[in-house]
């Protein structure tokens, strides 16, 4: 296509012309190029000839563009007019591809949610969480007093600020309410770049201790509690039984440190709380200066920590503290991590397998084609011009696919909420925005291009007038069949991993749910009634509250146990204390307990077995000899092979005397090993002392629905103390039961995956085996013919799917053991080539593809010879 | 591929370049340089399409049956082999009078209302 007058500007012209469509190049561009040549004579002078690129630049632009559109819209008509043809076809294609970019996008968006998205707070990237390090434990809380030199001490930290929670009783606005809250020192809000919607946030005079209590409140409160009343401003409540003033409310989207917060208080500390050093109780988050990594602050604050260390040297027995430090955006619990990627993994390999089983489709689909193509090609169409087509074709497939799995993805959003952690202070539900539709797009330009480009390609290469024979043979055998083979291969060996790390994972759920917790969660409803300090402060007026509530409630017909205690297991793990035993060189080390205060009849109640002495009783007042029941991990650590009944320890500040041995509980949750525990008679408390641990857990084990019970529980409550709220009113079953609910979904969701990726390496198998013997019914018409048996038949094609699937799962088992062992962490100690789940995963992967196989065997010998060879 | 009558109907209104060159064509088959040198006369020099417009033009009425390309030429010495050639079908001629119907009685319309362009 040289111009006949050549020369650079003509060159330039036949660049732009590149931006037409190749097809209307071909047919025009030389034409045009001539015209243009002319033109360029006839202008004459330098302001003509500027205006005619200036026009011709913008005419080739428009027109180009136009172009462009026109031929989008025939393709488009044209393939829209494929599809009808075709529904078969082209509903398994969309639903292929909806279900593989629907897993994607539902598995990025939750893991981009949990994992990777900005924190809702400004700067969120240079907030740190700081712990303090002690022995076993790299995260405890630092007390006051540390918190206090850390601060003086560092040079890394922009601002430094403390906080805890803990709910509280709202008094003073209807019923009585407890609200989760958090108590922070007030820069907290400053460096988390948040300011009240309504109001002001706290002043270092609000934290001042003995000041006015403050109280900021969440807009969900404040709509629910208060009906939105924009006078809340000044307005006076009363918190714990201390009137406290109302001076703002918070924006819809914020809270801190964790989702669903309800309220803030004020933190301050004056020179007396810096004078214990074992107050430990608070969470520190600091953040850095404006180019300090973290290295560089976690070297600081390793100095810092010796400099203490050597001040303040640790007790004889007790570890050195140290310092944990991470970036704010990374603390999300480690098991949420590992299930989540997991999810990503099993999405990935479903989307793939997707990809393989639509390229498959599409392949056979264009041999197929090849007739029609040839057609084209003869009457004229250009190689670019069928390609674009085809490509137009599997785009608009895949656009389908990719609105129907962004729609499926969304619609089972509610049940992977699941997998956020309630302990970040994000949405139970990630968003459907930019970020997720922009991932999906490329997720489906990527299904798009893998399963349209290839098959596109291969229809058009080597296309010729042999394609027009009547009856030609339709590109059966070579390399299109192997690639097909490859793919429906690739297929099955990600099914078997995919069925045999959902299986692992299923067996180990099944490990976790089966193991004892150590009590009978059955029948039994828990709710708290915490207690406000300062009113109940003295240990014998929370004893008559008790009291009096216990023994109501035993009256209730069905009941038959009930029981408070300081913090329910699983739910709450914490309240953990090092023992001191005569005798035994203290270390902290390895001899912690978990302490837990308990009215009489807990155990009873629980159904937790008593091993060897007694329950705690009402005799065992402040007066009477301080006593406890320990668990048996308890007592075969400090007195094995003795008889831990009348052995002595000192425990939270008071020495005590075993009276009773008991079961031991899963107090971490069912999956994690847990600290031996004591249990303390709830009266054994001096007044004001760790009123933290003083019993708010109410258990009632009854016959009938314990749920019934509530109306009367309430009436009871309010009969003892009609401002004392009731909250965390749940089954205890449930509680047992949440503490899997992630690891549930997780199984389901990879089951289901599992499931599809095996249903599609079977339907690739059919399809390519149908395809052959669609393909070469003469051949077999023939060989029948001339005297071969159907089994004949039957194993020549079954010995190809046979092939395949041997091939397949082979390569399948040795990945599914590399992934078991990446799964190991959340294995619980199942082995990762666990035989009963292999068996069962090869067991289904045979079926399918044995499935696969036979059906098109079967075809191959029921079609009659004659009428196989009269197609002809 | 023969288009029907009621097809006209369709195609109206026509873009302007596709009525000039319809236009063009009306009383004898030229190749596309030409059509524009008759357009841009025609006009006064008020219309140049480009070459872009043109052949796209072209492109869409040799679908629409509006024209058709024509194998037979001038004298070799009077041709450039890279021309080509179209005419204007019956269907185009049949659609490029509708189109003027149309924009008649639009001006009809006008002049009722007292919207009646001077004399150029």
């Amino acid at each position: 296509m040289s111009s006949p007058t050549g020369g650079p500007k003509s060159r330039v012209y036949a660049l732009l012309l590149r931006l037409f469509p190749r097809s209307f190049r071909d047919e025009y561009g030389g034409e045009m190029e001539a015209l243009f040549a002319r033109r360029r004579r006839d202008a004459d002078g330098f302001a003509p000839r500027i205006g005619l690129w200036l026009e011709t630049l913008v005419d080739t632009l428009t027109a180009a563009v136009r172009c462009h559109a026109d031929l989008l819209r025939q393709d488009v008509l044209q393939a829209l007019r494929t599809f009808r043809r075709a529904p078969g076809f082209t509903g398994a294609v969309l639903l292929v591809s909806a279900l593989g970019i629907g897993a994607m996008t539902a598995a990025f968006s939750i893991t981009d949610h949990v994992l990777l998205r900005p924190l809702p707070y400004a700067g969120w990237e240079r907030l740190v969480a700081v712990w303090q390090s002690n022995g076993n434990y790299a995260r405890t809380e630092p007390s006051p007093a540390v918190f206090h030199d850390w601060q003086q001490l560092n040079t890394s930290f922009e601002s430094l600020g403390a906080w805890y929670s803990g709910a509280i009783n709202l008094v003073g606005v209807g019923e009585p309410v407890r609200l989760e809250s958090t108590a922070l020192t007030p820069n907290l809000m400053d460096m988390l770049g948040v300011r009240p919607r309504l109001g002001r946030s706290f002043s270092q005079e609000d934290a001042r201790p003995g000041a006015p209590q403050t109280l900021l409140l969440s807009h969900a409160v404040w709509q629910s509690r208060f009906a939105g009343d924009p006078s809340i401003l000044g307005r006076a409540v009363r918190i714990d039984g201390a009137p406290a003033t109302v001076i703002g409310v918070m924006a819809p989207d914020f809270s801190f440190p964790k989702r669903g917060m309800q309220a803030w208080r004020p933190l301050g500390f004056g020179e007396e709380d810096y004078k214990e050093r074992d107050n430990n109780y608070l969470k520190v988050v600091g953040k850095l200066r404006p180019g300090v990594t973290i290295e560089a602050v976690r070297t600081e604050m390793g100095v810092i920590s010796e400099r203490l260390a050597k001040a303040y040297p640790p007790a004889p027995g007790a570890t050195k503290a140290g310092s944990t430090l991470f970036p704010l955006r990374s603390d999300v619990p480690w098991r949420s991590r590992q299930l989540l990627m997991a999810l990503v993994g099993a999405a990935l390999c479903l989307l793939l397998i997707a990809c393989a089983n639509l390229a498959s489709l599409l392949l056979a689909r264009a041999l197929v084609r090849r007739k029609e193509i040839s057609v084209r090609t003869a009457l004229g169409a250009g190689k670019g011009r069928l390609v674009r087509q085809l490509l137009t074709e599997s785009a608009l497939l895949a656009l389908g696919g990719g609105v129907l799995g962004v729609a499926a993805g969304f619609a089972s959003m509610p049940l992977l909420a699941l997998l956020v952690p309630p302990s970040l202070p994000i949405t139970e539900l990630p968003r459907l925005d930019l970020r997720v539709l922009s991932v999906a797009a490329v997720v489906t330009m990527f299904t798009a291009l893998a399963f349209g480009v290839l098959p596109a390609l291969r229809a058009c290469r080597g296309t010729g007038p042999a394609d027009l024979r009547e009856g030609g043979r339709s590109g059966v055998g070579g390399r299109r069949e192997r690639l097909r083979g490859f793919l429906v291969g690739a297929e099955v060996t990600i099914s078997v991993v995919l069925l045999i790390s959902a299986g692992l994972l299923l067996r180990a759920l099944s490990r976790i749910q089966d193991t004892d917790p150590g009590f009978k969660s059955a029948g039994v409803l828990t709710l708290r009634t915490a207690l406000p300090s300062p009113e109940y402060d003295a240990t014998l007026r929370r004893a008559q509250f008790y009291d009096r509530v216990l023994a109501q409630t035993r009256q209730l017909p069905g009941v038959t146990g009930a029981a408070y205690i300081s913090s329910l297991p699983i739910a709450y793990g914490g309240g953990i204390w090092s023992v001191e035993v005569p005798g035994r060189p203290r270390d902290d080390s390895n001899q912690r307990a978990s302490l837990r205060f308990v009215t009489p009849g807990y155990f009873a109640t629980m159904n937790t077995p008593l091993r060897a002495g007694r329950d705690t009783d009402p005799s065992d007042t402040f007066e009477a000899p301080f006593v406890a029941v320990v668990s048996e991990s308890f007592a075969k650590q400090y007195w094995p092979g003795k008889d831990p009944l009348g052995q002595h320890f000192k425990f939270a500040f008071m020495p005590r005397t075993v009276v009773g041995v008991v079961g031991d509980i899963r107090i971490r949750g069912l999956e994690r090993e847990s600290e031996p525990q004591v249990y303390v008679p709830y009266r054994q408390v001096a007044d004001n002392s760790v009123s933290w641990y003083s019993p708010k857990d109410l258990v009632v084990r009854s016959a009938a629905n314990p749920l019934d019970l509530m109306p009367a529980l309430r009436d009871i409550v309010r009969a003892a103390d009609p401002n004392q709220p009731i909250s965390d009113i749940r089954l205890l079953a449930d509680i047992v039961a949440d503490d899997t609910a992630p690891r549930r979904v997780q199984v389901i969701v990879l089951g289901a995956f599992a499931a599809i990726a095996c249903l599609l390496a079977g339907v690739g198998l059919h399809g390519l085996l149908s395809f052959g013997v669609a393909t070469r019914s003469q051949e077999f018409a023939v060989r029948m013919a001339i005297g071969a048996e159907r089994m004949d038949i039957i194993r020549l094609v079954a010995r190809e799917g046979a092939t395949l699937a041997a091939a397949g799962i082979g390569i399948g088992l040795v990945l599914a053991y590399a992934a078991g062992r990446s799964l190991q962490a959340l294995l619980v100690g199942l082995n990762p080539g666990d035989l009963t789940t292999y068996a069962a995963a090869l067991a289904l992967v045979l079926a399918g593809t044995a499935l696969g196989t036979f059906l098109p065997a079967w075809r191959a010998v029921r079609v009659s010879p004659a009428a196989a060879l009269r197609a002809e | 591929m023969k288009p029907k009558a009621a097809d006209t109907d369709k195609l109206l209104p026509l873009p302007s370049a596709t009525l000039h060159i319809l236009l063009a064509l009306a009383d004898e088959d030229r190749h596309g340089y030409a059509i524009l040198r008759d357009v841009e006369e025609r006009t006064g020099g008020e219309l140049r399409l480009g070459a872009g417009t043109l052949y796209r033009s072209l492109q869409r009425m040799l679908e629409q049956g509006l024209i058709v390309e024509i194998d037979d030429r001038p004298a070799p010495e009077m041709d450039d082999e890279r021309r080509r050639y179209y005419r204007i079908t019956p269907f185009g001629r049949t659609t490029a009078r509708a189109e003027l119907r149309r924009l008649a009685q639009l001006l009809d319309l006008g002049r009722q209302r007292g919207l009646a362009p001077g004399k150029v």
